[in-house]
Formats: structure tokens, sequence, C-alpha cells
């Protein structure tokens, strides 16, 4: 039996780790599709959470039921009933929301971070731990969503969740609420991203090898 | 008229890839070479349009009529599933040349959002039968045209020299951004 790791472990890897957006690329299209602005970003993360968290527990709970010929189908259909459920009470209680996410919240249903997920882990874990695992993928893509929603409000609008943030002489770049802005900065976010853990990755190699010198060196002392 | 001008919006004006966002999954993923790009397109082209009737018969003869729209997604995704392994089984048993060339491709089509997409825009878009039909081929040239292209892209972005962090997903993306600036010159044809 392998080692347990620890529950904090199980939702803190999806905020970085594995981020569904910049480690795994999935979920791609609702990604660029909806953040035009950091609210629209927020509203479609979250309504991603949702489904991700109870399809997560509801795969996880019958996972020994299902046979697993047909596993695929039946965890389709749970997360096609979440979606709705989503889909319905953002139409009731936000509709302009609702409006602007246009088609792009029935698509969750083939999101791919959310079969990604019931696949790769909740058919494997308890509930618990999948409740956490989705929680923290969820809060990833959240993460992801507001990042990209906020930098494309502010340059193509000049706003963040609609307050002002830059002066009224800062030219707005229209193209980036345009669907070319989208690809641009998702684009260059990953890069930045992956930048950041070459150099982590280095310096974490580099005191590998230092400890490795130093630890040679005390015993080369000690032998003399 | 009517038909043509749904036919070159949904293919080129509002291009599903470039301007909609649906489908970026196999976009990124299958559009390394030239020959597999244009195959998945043409997998895909020939899903959306089956996809196209059997959904507007689903929604616009059974769902409406009996009320039943709050079944559209679990049935438009069941139905979309069963269709393409249906597909996939005719293919098979009549032509094992076709099925060489697109038979990888078809279990993928099933998770595309295209597909899907294709099915909630028809119904929010209150489409006539032959208008969906047109909308599907459409956007399944559309797709066609767009995967082909960055394919050709990719292929001499092998031979380019990408710094070291945006090798992969994220110089694929920054291509894809120029590529939809430059469809964005069709913006104004319709």
């Amino acid at each position: 039996m392998k080692k347990q790791i620890s529950y904090w472990k199980e939702f803190s890897k999806g905020l970085w780790e594995i981020n569904p957006t910049f480690k795994q690329v999935l979920g791609m299209c609702p990604t660029l599709a909806v953040t035009v602005s950091a609210i629209n970003g927020v509203a479609m993360a979250l309504a991603t959470t949702f489904v991700l968290i109870f399809s997560s527990m509801l795969i996880s709970t019958i996972r020994k039921l299902v046979p697993s010929q047909v596993r695929i189908a039946a965890y389709i259909v749970i997360i096609a009933t979440f979606v709705t459920i989503a889909d319905f009470v953002m139409k009731a209680k936000f509709p302009e929301l609702s409006k602007a996410l246009g088609p792009f919240v029935p698509l969750i249903v083939v999101n791919c971070v959310i079969l990604g997920r019931a696949e790769a882990f909740a058919s494997k874990n308890n509930p618990l731990r999948s409740l956490l695992d989705a929680l923290g993928n969820g809060t990833g893509f959240l993460i992801a969503l507001t990042l990209m929603g906020s930098i494309r409000e502010l340059l193509g609008n000049r706003t963040i969740f609609g307050y002002q943030l830059l002066p009224e002489s800062f030219q707005p770049l229209l193209i980036m609420i345009l669907p070319a802005g989208a690809f641009i900065t998702l684009g260059l976010m990953m890069g930045l991203a992956n930048i950041y853990m070459n150099k982590k990755k280095k310096s974490e190699i580099d005191s590998v090898i230092s400890k490795y010198k130093e630890s040679k060196a005390t015993f080369e002392e000690s032998k003399a | 008229m009517e038909l043509l001008i749904i036919f070159i919006s949904a293919a080129i004006v509002n291009n599903f890839v470039l301007s909609l966002f649906l489908g970026i999954c196999p976009f990124i993923g299958v559009s390394n070479k030239i020959s597999s790009s244009l195959s998945m397109g043409m997998a895909t082209t020939f899903v959306m349009v089956i996809t196209a009737v059997v959904s507007w018969i689903l929604y616009f003869k059974i769902l409406l009529p009996y009320n039943l729209k709050f079944l559209q997604i679990p049935s438009f995704i069941l139905v979309i599933a069963s269709l393409v392994q249906f597909v996939e089984m005719v293919i098979k048993k009549v032509s094992q040349p076709i099925y060489r060339s697109l038979g990888i491709f078809l279990p993928l089509i099933t998770t595309n959002c295209a597909i899907l997409g294709l099915a909630l825009l028809l119904s929010m878009r209150n489409y006539s039968f032959w208008e969906s039909i047109f909308f599907g081929l459409g956007a399944g040239a559309g797709f066609t045209m767009a995967l082909v292209i960055m394919a050709g892209i990719r292929e001499e972005l092998e031979m380019a020299d990408v710094p070291e962090a945006f090798k992969g997903a994220p110089i694929t993306l920054i291509t894809a951004g120029l590529l939809a600036l430059a469809f964005m010159g069709f913006a104004g044809m319709i």
C-alpha cells in the first residue's frame, strides 16, 4: 500500500503543481472564451467548480458500483445532471451573466478538467479526498480564470471587476478583449509560468549541488 | 442565399476555433502534421453534419413538443456519444481505408466541445432543418481550415528557435492569436 499523502496536499496540489490551466492544459475553451472580463471568468470558474465538486463526490461514492466498461458514460450523465442544475440556477438568478457566458455554461459538460479529475482521481479515491481534490482543482481553475479576466479587462477596458484602475489617458488595447487577445494572453502567461518553474527547478538543483559539495568538503576535512 | 450566408459565417467570419473558441483541445493537440489534421478535420466535419441533423430532430421534434427542455444537455451528450460510436462501427464495416484514416480520431471527437457547441448553438438560434445542416457543414469546414493552417505553421515552427519556456503549448497559443487576428479581417464581410 502506497503512502497516503496528507489532506492539505490533496487540496493544494491543484492550486499550482497540477493547475488545470497552466500544467494540465485542460479546459482551454472556456478559459479563452469567457475571460473578456474578470467577473465572467469568476462566474465561469465558480460554475465549473460547483459541477466538479459534486460530480467528483458522487462519482467517488459510486465508484465500486459502476462496471468499468460503462464508467465513462455513467460519469458523463452525472456531470450533465449537475451542469443542468448549474445552468438553470444561473439562468434564474443571474440572467445577465448567463447570457454573457452563452453556450459555455452547458459546455461545462465537455470540459476536460471535470472528466479528467473523475477518471484520474475520483474513480480511485474516497469521497473526502475527491472533494479536496475537486476543491483544489476548482480553485486553481478559478485563479487562472480570474487572472486571465483581470489582465484582459484591465488592458482592454481600463477596469477590473468594473472598477476603473487605469487613468483615462491610457488608450485601451482593443485587441485584448477580442479573440486574438485571449490566445496571446494565455500563451504569454503559460510561457511566464514555465520560466518561473524552470528557474525554481534550477535553484533546487543548485542547492542540492552546493549541499553535496559542502558534505564532500566536511568529509574530506574529517579524513584529513 | 440565406443558407450560403450561414455556411460562410460559420466557416470564416465566426470561425468555430478562432473566434468562438470551440474545439481548442484538438486544435492544439492534433495540429502537428498537415496530413493528420486534415483527417481529423474531415472526421469532425462528418460527425458535425450528422450531429446537426440528429440534434435538430431531437430538440425541435422531441424535447420541445414534450416540454423536456431540461433534458437537453444529458440527451445531447448521450446522443452524440452513441452517434460517434455508431459512425465508427459503420465505417469499419463499410470501408477499411476510410476507417484507417479517420478511425483513430473518432473517439476523440466525442469530447470535442465544437460538436456539442454546434448542437447547442443551433437550438439557441432556432435554425430550420436545412439551416442546421449548412451550419454544420460550415462549422466543419472552418474547423478543418483552421486546423490545417495551424498544422502548416507548426511544421515550420519545428525549425524555429523558440525560447525554452515557450516551447509547446505557449507558442502554439500565441501563433493561434496571430491567426485569429488575421481572421478578424473577414469580420465586416457579412
